[in-house]
């Protein structure tokens, strides 16, 4: 179905090439997840499918990609626009219409369609993705799952051989990245479709892949059985690597496989205690008490208290417009607040000015970026230093700590996720303020980076440092987070200590807690500690 | 959903109403057609976010003509025997002569500067009732195959404008996190070089996703055909221009008016539908002509008719459209172009039940 031949992608300026001498045969009907750490070229080869790559992203590519007979070298994407859909990160910045039935057949009209076939394709669609119910909704007033849907059906209605998805479930909350992949699976399943996913977040995906394709940094492209290949490579979710730590010959890709597993292991760890994080007892940073946030006629956060002492790491968790952002914002005093008080180190900091109020109190918003105006890290860093009044330096000795060896003369829109994190965290942390709030922080970062990431937080807690992240990502509040708390429309629904609260809910356990159960493990850190002494 | 008329109809019958406007200044038929637009748009308008466009039309016009008042009682121009009060005059160099500051202020003068006035905000009201009865957007879909690129274009750029301020107000929010805001030159680029950058990757991926799937495919066409097309759509695009002008301009010969207008629909449509037949592209779910929607643009059409008639033949009448204001008097009803502005009611018994 799809085919590569001596493939070779190099970015104008880049001095290396993202895909070297790729030569790959991928046979119909099966849904192949392509994994990699950060910048091994898995958005590139998924857009190279469909001609995307070179022809929207500039740079050169060598050899040739066929896919279903046609090359892209001769076909852009709209001539394949029948043979392969794409869905692109974000599905509502690629919506052209306003309503959901007109979003569906666009791609029909583009393909000229007589209309009889045109209106029975968009009732099949909205029946395969349970979309009936939104037909005549708006697209904006959909959730971030229903969009994805959308945005899938919109690819579906062309009845293309080859779907491709980059991050279908990367912004949503897991019970939305739980709709989202069940579609996908019916599609290859009941239409025998070739899916290709690209995916960071493998605890979600991989167990719904038949092959996984590992694009290593050094070396040609590996594609097998997931187990096989997840174990070799250096990102793999949680549950491989549990299966690796008990030396299991054929590792599960899927929570189910490994618990039938997993009967010896539980045995093992009998009598064991996983650790639990002894309860802080620092002086109380941030006081927040019945914050209310509203929107025009509607109620963002309603009466939520909210306690973080030095040394904690809370972590927020919940839907998709449950509360979460705003209820960050208006701790920090530059969002609003209709109702309630906020106490950092026993002063209100909306009463302050900026300035003042970011010594205080640091925030790191969904966008990064949005905090970016210079060309180089550098002036960057050195406009950090000036406006925190800090000694010249500071601000780049924290990028050094959090990610070291980021030249100074590049551009911030160059780096990589990870590193533009790491750099408007350094940023933040230049006034050296005690509380840090970090809206999802982990979005598009791969494990490794994701490891580094909770360990400078847990560094930074250990130093007194009061840390509130909101996060959708179940994986890093267990490996990081000493408290949760749960929101829902605007309420907090559970509080408490993280194992106590993730453990209670299949939604928000991770992939070890539902091997382990009844036995509370988080991590398979903690199970490896257990494991080396028993 | 509902799928109500035709938007090309509800469009052509206020476009109709406001030629109509166009032509007069006689407060009475003007007040008229503002009645005749609102009823009609209050009644046969569909719930959506544009149906409280009527209102907002309706205050601009009403800002509209406080400007011009305001502008003529500060600057005066036309004068007249009835003084209604004198305001201190200022000075003006020689070279400025002809500009006048303060001075008398006729109550001639005024009252036909609020015609005048009223005669735009009427027009306003014409264009607030189309937006109220037909989603733009709407109309946008329903253009002729050859220009349906270019419609999309033009519906994905009005997504852009309140896009812009989102993206705006993030990074505001955004660049307070990094202490006092910045004023000045310098605080323009720290605002501007995120939200334009944000712009410019949107527009970027947009661009991707929409050409994967099949935004631009084309058909083969060639270079004769591609010519004889643009010919006839660059010349029918004149006629309609210059027939346009000369329906607007009262003062313009009537020859020029319609007859052009006709020469250039037509030649346009010829020019469309030769292009059109090259593409191969489909319609999902598109709006019908049928006769519910031609019969609300007739409707239209003849208020506009009998006014240009009344002004070429009904010699009475004609005087009427446009009411002297020296001597004051209280203007007289013209008949015939009251009763075709009432004509224009029609739609209420055509739609009403049937498009809700």
């Amino acid at each position: 179905m799809i085919r590569f031949e001596g493939v070779s992608v190099t970015y104008d300026g880049a001095a290396e090439p993202v895909l070297r001498d790729v030569d790959l045969h991928l046979p119909e009907g099966e849904l192949y997840l392509i994994v990699g750490s950060t910048g091994s070229g898995k958005s590139t080869l998924l857009k190279a499918v469909n001609g995307l790559v070179p022809r929207f992203t500039g740079g050169t590519l060598a050899g040739r990609v066929l896919v279903g007979g046609r090359s892209t070298q001769d076909h852009p994407p709209r001539e394949l626009a029948d043979v392969v859909g794409y869905v692109g990160q974000d599905p509502a910045a690629g919506f052209v219409s306003d309503s959901v039935e007109e979003e569906l057949a666009y791609v029909m009209e583009s393909l000229g369609l007589p209309e009889s076939v045109m209106r029975t394709r968009v009732e099949e669609t909205l029946d395969l993705l349970g979309l009936v119910g939104v037909r005549n909704q708006p697209l904006s007033t959909l959730s971030g799952g229903q969009q994805q849907r959308v945005a899938i059906g919109a690819a579906l209605t062309a009845h293309p051989q080859v779907l491709l998805l980059d991050e279908p479930t990367s912004a949503l909350d897991p019970g939305a990245a739980e709709e989202v992949l069940a579609a996908l699976h019916r599609l290859v399943h009941d239409l025998g479709m070739t899916v290709l996913v690209a995916e960071h977040r493998l605890e979600r995906v991989a167990q719904y892949a038949d092959r996984v394709l590992w694009l290593p940094t050094d070396g040609p492209p590996v594609l097998g059985d997931p187990g096989e290949v997840l174990s070799r490579a250096p990102v793999a979710p949680p549950v491989v690597r549990l299966a690796q730590l008990a030396g299991w010959s054929r590792p599960p890709v899927s929570v189910r496989d490994a618990r039938r597993l997993a009967g010896p292991l539980r045995e093992r760890l009998e009598g064991h205690l996983p650790p639990v994080s002894a309860p802080v007892v620092g002086s109380p940073l941030l006081q927040a008490r019945g914050i209310q946030v509203r929107y025009g006629g509607t109620l963002a956060v309603r009466a939520v208290d909210l306690q973080v002492g030095g040394g904690e790491l809370v972590a927020l968790m919940g839907r998709n417009g449950s509360g979460k952002s705003s209820l960050l914002w208006a701790c920090q005093g530059s969002g609003a607040r209709s109702a309630g008080t906020v106490l950092v180190e026993g002063t209100d900091p909306k009463s302050q000015r900026p300035e003042q109020r970011r010594g205080r109190i640091g925030l790191v918003p969904q966008q990064p970026a949005d905090l970016l105006y210079l060309h180089t890290v550098g002036r960057e860093c050195a406009q950090a230093d000036s406006e925190s009044e800090a000694a010249p330096g500071t601000c780049r000795a924290h990028l050094d700590t959090l990610a070291p060896g980021i030249p100074d003369e590049i551009h911030p829109r160059d780096l990589s996720e990870g590193q533009r994190l790491s750099l408007v965290l350094a940023i933040a942390l230049t006034p050296a303020p005690r509380v840090l709030l970090l809206d999802e922080p982990t979005r598009g970062l791969d494990y490794p980076a994701k490891s580094r990431l909770a360990r400078t937080l847990r560094s930074l807690t250990s130093d007194g440092h009061a840390v509130v992240i909101a996060s959708h990502d179940v994986e890093f509040v267990a490996e990081c987070a000493t408290r949760v708390v749960v929101l829902a429309d605007g309420d907090v629904v559970a509080d408490g200590p993280v194992a106590d609260v993730v453990t209670a809910s299949p939604v928000f356990a991770p992939q070890v807690a539902k091997v382990l159960a009844p036995q509370r493990w988080l991590t398979v850190a903690d199970v490896a500690t257990a494991w080396e002494s028993a | 959903m509902s799928r109500g008329l035709h938007p090309g109809a509800w469009w052509i019958w206020a476009l109709c109403l406001a030629i109509v406007a166009s032509r007069t200044t006689n407060p009475v038929l003007l007040l008229l057609i503002v009645a005749v637009a609102a009823r009609v748009a209050v009644s046969c308008r569909t719930p959506g976010p544009w149906s409280r466009a009527l209102g907002m039309f309706l205050m601009l016009g009403l800002v509209v003509l406080g400007i011009r008042v305001v502008f003529h009682i500060l600057l005066g121009g036309v004068g007249g025997p009835t003084t209604l009060f004198t305001l201190p005059e200022v000075p003006l160099p020689a070279w400025a002569a002809s500009v006048r500051l303060g001075g008398k202020v006729s109550a001639e003068g005024l009252t036909q500067v609020l015609y005048l006035g009223m005669q735009l905000a009427t027009m306003l009201c014409c264009v607030g009732a189309a937006n109220a009865l037909a989603d733009p957007r709407r109309l946008l879909r329903s253009v002729p195959t050859a220009l349906y690129e270019v419609s999309v274009a033009v519906t994905v750029g009005l997504t852009l404008a309140p896009q812009l301020a989102i993206s705006a107000m993030s990074v505001r929010r955004a660049r307070a996190l990094r202490g006092a805001p910045v004023r000045g030159r310098h605080a323009l680029r720290t605002l501007l070089v995120p939200v334009l950058e944000e712009a410019f990757e949107r527009s970027m991926h947009l661009a991707a996703t929409m050409d994967a799937r099949g935004y631009g495919r084309a058909g083969a066409v060639t270079a004769g055909e591609r010519r004889i097309t643009g010919g006839l759509m660059l010349t029918g695009l004149l006629g309609l221009c210059v027939g346009a002008y000369g329906l607007l301009d009262s003062s313009a010969p009537t020859a020029l008016g319609f007859p052009t207008l006709l020469v250039g629909v037509g030649l346009s449509a010829v020019g469309l539908r030769l292009a059109s037949r090259r593409l191969h592209r489909s319609r999902y779910r598109p709006a019908r002509w049928d006769a519910r929607a031609v019969s609300v643009a007739l409707s239209g059409a003849a208020a506009v008719v009998v006014i240009v008639l009344v002004q070429a033949f009904g010699a009475a009448d004609a005087e009427l459209l446009v009411p002297v204001t020296t001597p004051l008097a209280f203007p007289a009803v013209p008949l015939v172009p009251a009763v075709a502005v009432l004509g224009a009611l029609a739609p209420l018994v055509l739609v009403r039940g049937a498009a809700r």
